[in-house]
């Protein structure tokens, strides 16, 4: 299958022999893959298969034992997160990791002020408008001045991916940001992030929730034990029996 | 520049219009003498909040940024009769180099580590000064203090005025961390050092920042102590009291704001003050004991987290 926008443009992500131990575990072994600019790309594998170790390589959260992780042409392997943030990959977490002592407008300042160029020289009123309008985008308009330990689930849901938004990002990496939620909130979350996928952004969205996975990808890849077993369309991936038998461990 | 940093200097000048003031008022010594103790306690107590309260980083090494202080004006002054603004200006310096290097050792791991480091390094250098026979050793030193300058009439009076020239500073650079961005980056990581980093905040870079900064304050109050007592001790000026007094006082008042640890500073100080008189010195710990078990049950976070919560309580009536 062709990626989308053409096989000749440079991929936004280029993983390259990525391995990753803990101990005599190996947590990712040889994984390579690009991913293209714009790309709504699934990330799929049963639990324990790698599927955050990779999102923490690539975020820099982890340092790696062997490969490279390019990111818009450049080398970012020894990169610390910070700076990977400030080129323009940004995550959410699996379990939300909100800034608690903050309200969720402050949560988005810390964005504003550390990821974005310039962002200290702002005026306030205009990093307001920022704020309010990434909030706005997001539905939490409302919760702005609240503070997030009063945020339901899936408005902290909503909220690391409003934070994550309010440092620019080109690369947006979704950790399971609808586990644990019911179909009706899944669907808001899927709605958002296929809406700032239109806008340009690229987005990689860890799930295991199959039909957010085939509604929401251009392309899928299946992890088992830290390797690749299947990439491609999505239809194509669930019909593998390799993704089948990991999934349902015949 | 915003209203309330007018407010801050205009409050500023005011505090220090007072110290000069009474240094010309009030004939009698005593005041100046506990008054620098209780400024001296509010210069450390602001800058261990820094970092202790800002990022949530413990330092339980008060005390030996103190001590280094103490001995860095103590060998400037024998080696060269430095005046008292080089003598504090040097132990600015050291107490910065002081904190960058614990800060980059620790730092970079997360929780306690930091804590467990700055404890071995006060008994390190501790056990290093009582060694160094040129600033006295076990025995301590005696200074002879110089000539006082005027418009000060005793030696007291002046290092009680720039012992509030420091409060001032000290606490001008703790507020502006506080609001501005650095400030914000230092409460983000203090949530969440992971999702900091991940949200483009520079944790290492911010933490060690505030270490520095810490150090460089603690070790400047440190240093006028030489000529406060006209002596020094390794044993006194490394004392765990200091560490232990800085922490309550700051929790007591509470970090999340700068005047949190000033007012914290007040009332233990003034407090360890009035019992040191009335009663005796030993008591003094156990208040301090007592005080502190009572404000992390009944406020823990501190006078600043009661004055919040009576704020939202007013605004809730009235709504």
């Amino acid at each position: 299958m062709m990626p989308p926008g053409g096989p000749d443009r440079a991929p936004v992500l280029r993983i390259s022999a990525l391995t990753k131990r803990f101990g005599g575990f190996i947590a990712l072994d040889n994984v390579s893959v690009d991913i293209h600019p714009g790309e709504r790309f699934g990330l799929i594998g049963p639990n324990g298969s790698g599927k955050t170790t990779l999102i923490n390589c690539i975020s820099g959260a982890f340092r790696t034992e062997a490969g490279t992780v390019v990111f818009a042409g450049e080398d970012i392997t020894p990169l610390a997160p910070h700076i990977r943030t400030r080129r323009g990959i940004a995550r959410s977490f699996q379990i939300p990791r909100p800034f608690k002592s903050m309200t969720v407008a402050e949560n988005l300042m810390v964005a504003l002020d550390f990821a974005s160029v310039g962002g200290d020289f702002i005026p306030a009123a205009q990093r307001r408008d920022t704020v309010m309008s990434i909030l706005t985008q997001m539905g939490l308009a409302s919760k702005a001045d609240l503070s997030t330990l009063g945020l339901s689930q899936v408005e902290l849901r909503k909220m690391e991916l409003a934070r994550a938004m309010a440092t620019h990002p080109k690369l947006l990496i979704s950790d399971e940001a609808m586990a644990g939620l019911s179909s009706s909130e899944v669907d808001e979350v899927l709605d958002l992030l296929i809406k700032l996928a239109g806008q340009g952004i690229t987005i990689i969205m860890i799930e295991h929730i199959m039909q957010a996975v085939m509604r929401f990808s251009e392309r899928v890849m299946c992890l088992d034990a830290g390797k690749i077993i299947a990439i491609g369309a999505p239809a194509e991936v669930m019909a593998n029996q390799r993704v089948q038998e990991a999934y349902l461990g015949t | 520049m915003s209203r309330s940093s007018i407010r801050f200097w205009i409050g500023a000048a005011l505090f220090l219009t007072a110290v000069v003031l009474m240094t010309q008022l009030i004939r009698n010594e005593y005041p100046f003498f506990a008054g620098y103790v209780i400024l001296q306690f509010i210069v450390l107590a602001v800058a261990w909040s820094i970092l202790g309260g800002y990022a949530g980083y413990v330092n339980f090494g008060t005390s030996a940024f103190f001590g280094v202080g103490v001995y860095t004006a103590v060998f400037l002054f024998k080696a060269t009769g430095a005046p008292l603004a080089v003598q504090i200006a040097a132990a600015a310096i050291v107490g910065a180099l002081l904190g960058f290097a614990v800060g980059l050792v620790t730092l970079r791991m997360q929780g306690i580590y930091f804590s467990i480091a700055t404890i071995a390094m006060t008994i390190i250098i501790e056990t290093t000064v009582t060694n160094w026979r040129y600033v006295g050793g076990a025995a301590g030193i005696q200074l002879q203090r110089p000539p006082v300058m005027p418009p000060f009439d005793t030696y007291v009076q002046m290092l009680f005025f720039v012992q509030a020239l420091l409060v001032v500073l000290t606490v001008a650079i703790a507020r502006y961390m506080q609001i501005s961005w650095m400030g914000r980056g230092l409460q983000a990581l203090k949530d969440d050092e992971l999702a900091a980093e991940c949200t483009g905040v520079p944790t290492l870079r911010l933490k060690v920042t505030a270490c520095v900064i810490s150090g460089a304050l603690m070790c400047a109050a440190g240093a006028p102590a030489a000529m406060y007592l006209q002596y020094a001790e390794p044993s006194s000026a490394f004392n765990l009291n200091y560490s232990v007094s800085v922490l309550a006082m700051s929790l007591i008042g509470g970090t999340a704001h700068w005047i949190g640890p000033v007012l914290g500073a007040i009332l233990l100080g003034t407090t360890q003050q009035l019992l040191t008189v009335s009663i005796s010195s030993e008591v003094n710990v156990l208040v301090l004991g007592v005080m502190l078990v009572l404000f992390v049950v009944v406020a823990p976070e501190g006078i600043i987290g009661l004055i919040r919560k009576a704020g939202r309580k007013r605004a809730g009536d009235r709504a």
